[in-house]
Parts: C-alpha cells; structure tokens; sequence
C-alpha cells in the first residue's frame, strides 16, 4: 500500500503511456485470420476458435489445462472444504428445480462441446457451464455420492491434462510433430482431447467453489 | 466496427486496466487487491478482443479470440487459488491486510504469533 498521491500519478503515467501506445497501434491490423483461415481446412473443424486452441495452438492449451490443474491442486493442499451451511437443507423450491436443471446442464454442457467444432463452442464453454452445475448442485445439497468420492475427484481433474499429454505423445510418433496431429484425423483427435478437458475444466471450476479439498467423510450429514 | 469505435474500446481497455492498476496500489484489503488484479485482467481480454475484432476478413481474429477463451477460465482458477492463499494468510496472521503501517506497530504481534505456531506445531 502507498500514499494515494503517489499510486495516482503512477497510474496516470501508466494511463498515458498505454494510452499512447493503445493509439500508436495500426488502425486495421492484419493479424492471423488469413493463415488461421487458410489452413482451417486441414485441423479438422470448421470453427476457427477451436482450431486455433487445440490445434494451431495446442501446445498453449496443454499449458493452460495444466495451470487448471495446478490451481486445484494449490487450493487443496491449502485447506479443507467449506461446505455451504444450507448444503443438505430442506428446500421446496430448490430441489425440484434443481432435479430438471442439473441434467439438462449437463447435457448442455455436452452439446456445447460437439457443436464447438464448427460453432462457437467447445470445452471451456462447456466446462464453465458444467462447473457452473456443480456449483448449483453443492448448493442444493445434492451429488453428495459424487463429492464423497476423492479418488474419482482427483483422476477426473487430472484426465485432461492426462488425455492431452498422451495425444501430444501419440501425435509425436505418428507424425513427428508435438500434437501435429495425422492429416485427416484432427476432427477426432480434438474431440477426444476437448472431452476430457471438459471434465477437467468443469470439475476444477465447480471444485474451487468449495474453497478447499473434500474431506475423506466428504458431505456432512444433515441433521 | 468503425475506426472511432476500434478506437474507444481500445483507450476504454487502457482505463479499465489503469484503474485496476491503482486499486492494487491503494488498497490494503487481500480481497479488494485480488479484485483489483481481476479488472486488470478485464481490461487486457477487452484490448485484446479490440484488437482482433478490427482485422480485414470475414470474421474476427480466432487467435486473440481463443487467447481470452482460455484466458478467462484460466483468471477464475487463479482467482480461486488466491483467496485460498487469502484464507491462509488471516488464519496465520489474523489479519486480511497487508500494508506498511500494519507492519511496523504490528511486528511484535506477529513474531508473538509466529513462536505460537511454533509452540504448537511442536506441542501436536
């Protein structure tokens, strides 16, 4: 913390370096839609996005699905669960909404993943929208069955950057590429990679509402 | 997307990343710093969507798109590891801010603290 005079005039000569730098760029950029667009043919998908992340780019995925992992994997060494107070409370509204909600977040969250290969879409939308179900479903007091379960926890969190490593390591022998994927099997490649992303994504997602790791008892009873 | 407005988003992700800047400056709170560290982040995907919404083409830059894609879920999680660590620092120190002023009156305070834990640690 310093003086507010001080953090104020750093600030306003940050304003106005980046102001001017923010000016200075060139008005229509040519950036990498062309070659984006030009090879889109040969990755396997037909939405430029997804074959930017899990393609073009996939080695910076990897990386990001591993920055997920390595979240999760602070958050629970740093503490305990706090599970919500109303979790396994009795509720007339929540719990019949919640019945009809949950399945179809889930099979959302499913749909966002396939059509995200020539619409906008794909695992992180998907994983958000399925961490966003988990979140609901610690609320309600419900998928106790599941967040008792550490050790399934742990492999589904681990899965996706599980899955990309070993298809970067496939790719590498088959092509001689790091997740230069086969000509002409990219649709599946990034389908089985994006999948179990998906999982990942939205497990750590809904996992870090919960502020912590799962006790071995996991829920408390409601009493 | 006219120049002008190429432009206004642009100096609009110049503001929102500056203000964000000071917050983090200013404020002594854990909470308010990790808040101010997420408008930062705001504003860079803002430039960031700018920037690729302007290039020729039929649609919109996928790279900067993809980047901020990743880029959000990635400013969650780190989000979620921050106020973890936040946690840890009120439960060793008993305090959520962190400033000059703190340090000085409070230094005895928290050595007091530190052999306690210590005491305890060896006590379990």
């Amino acid at each position: 913390m310093m003086p507010r005079w001080m953090a104020g005039s750093f600030s306003v000569c940050l304003l106005a370096a980046l102001s001017w730098a923010v000016w200075s760029l060139p008005t229509a950029p040519k950036g990498l839609t062309a070659e984006s667009l030009a090879r889109l043919a040969e990755s396997g998908v037909t939405n430029p996005v997804t074959a930017v992340l899990l393609n073009f780019r996939g080695y910076d995925t990897l990386l990001e699905v591993g920055v997920l992992l390595l979240a999760i994997v602070g958050v629970w060494s740093l503490r305990r669960a706090d599970w919500p107070r109303t979790a396994g409370g009795d509720f007339t509204m929540l719990a019949p909404f919640l019945r009809v909600a949950l399945p179809l977040l889930v099979l959302a969250a499913g749909y966002l993943l396939w059509i995200g290969a020539f619409a906008p879409g794909g695992a992180f939308q998907g994983g958000a929208l399925l961490g966003g179900a988990l979140v609901l479903a610690v609320l309600g007091g419900r998928g106790r069955h599941i967040l008792n379960r550490r050790d399934l926890l742990a492999i589904g969190l681990v899965l996706g950057v599980l899955v990309f490593v070993v298809a970067a390591a496939l790719s590498m022998l088959l092509s001689g590429g790091l997740l230069q994927f086969p000509s002409g099997q990219g649709g599946v490649w990034i389908l089985v990679i994006e999948s179990a992303a998906l999982i990942s994504i939205g497990l750590t997602l809904g996992l870090l509402y919960l502020g912590g790791r799962p006790s071995k008892g996991g829920l408390p009873r409601h009493d | 997307m006219t120049e002008i407005d190429h432009r206004v988003y642009l100096a609009a992700s110049a503001i929102v990343f500056v203000i964000g800047f000071y917050s983090l400056l200013v404020q002594a709170h854990v909470l308010r710093r990790i808040m101010a560290l997420n408008v930062m982040g705001s504003g860079v995907f803002l430039f960031l969507i700018a920037l690729g919404s302007q290039t020729p083409g039929p649609v919109p830059d996928p790279v900067p798109r993809a980047m901020v894609l990743t880029g959000i879920v990635v400013s969650v999680c780190a989000t979620g590891l921050a106020l973890a660590l936040a946690d840890r620092v009120q439960d060793t120190t008993d305090r959520c801010e962190i400033s000059e002023a703190n340090r000085h009156t409070a230094s005895s305070d928290r050595k007091s603290g530190i052999e306690a834990e210590h005491s305890e640690g060896s006590a379990s």
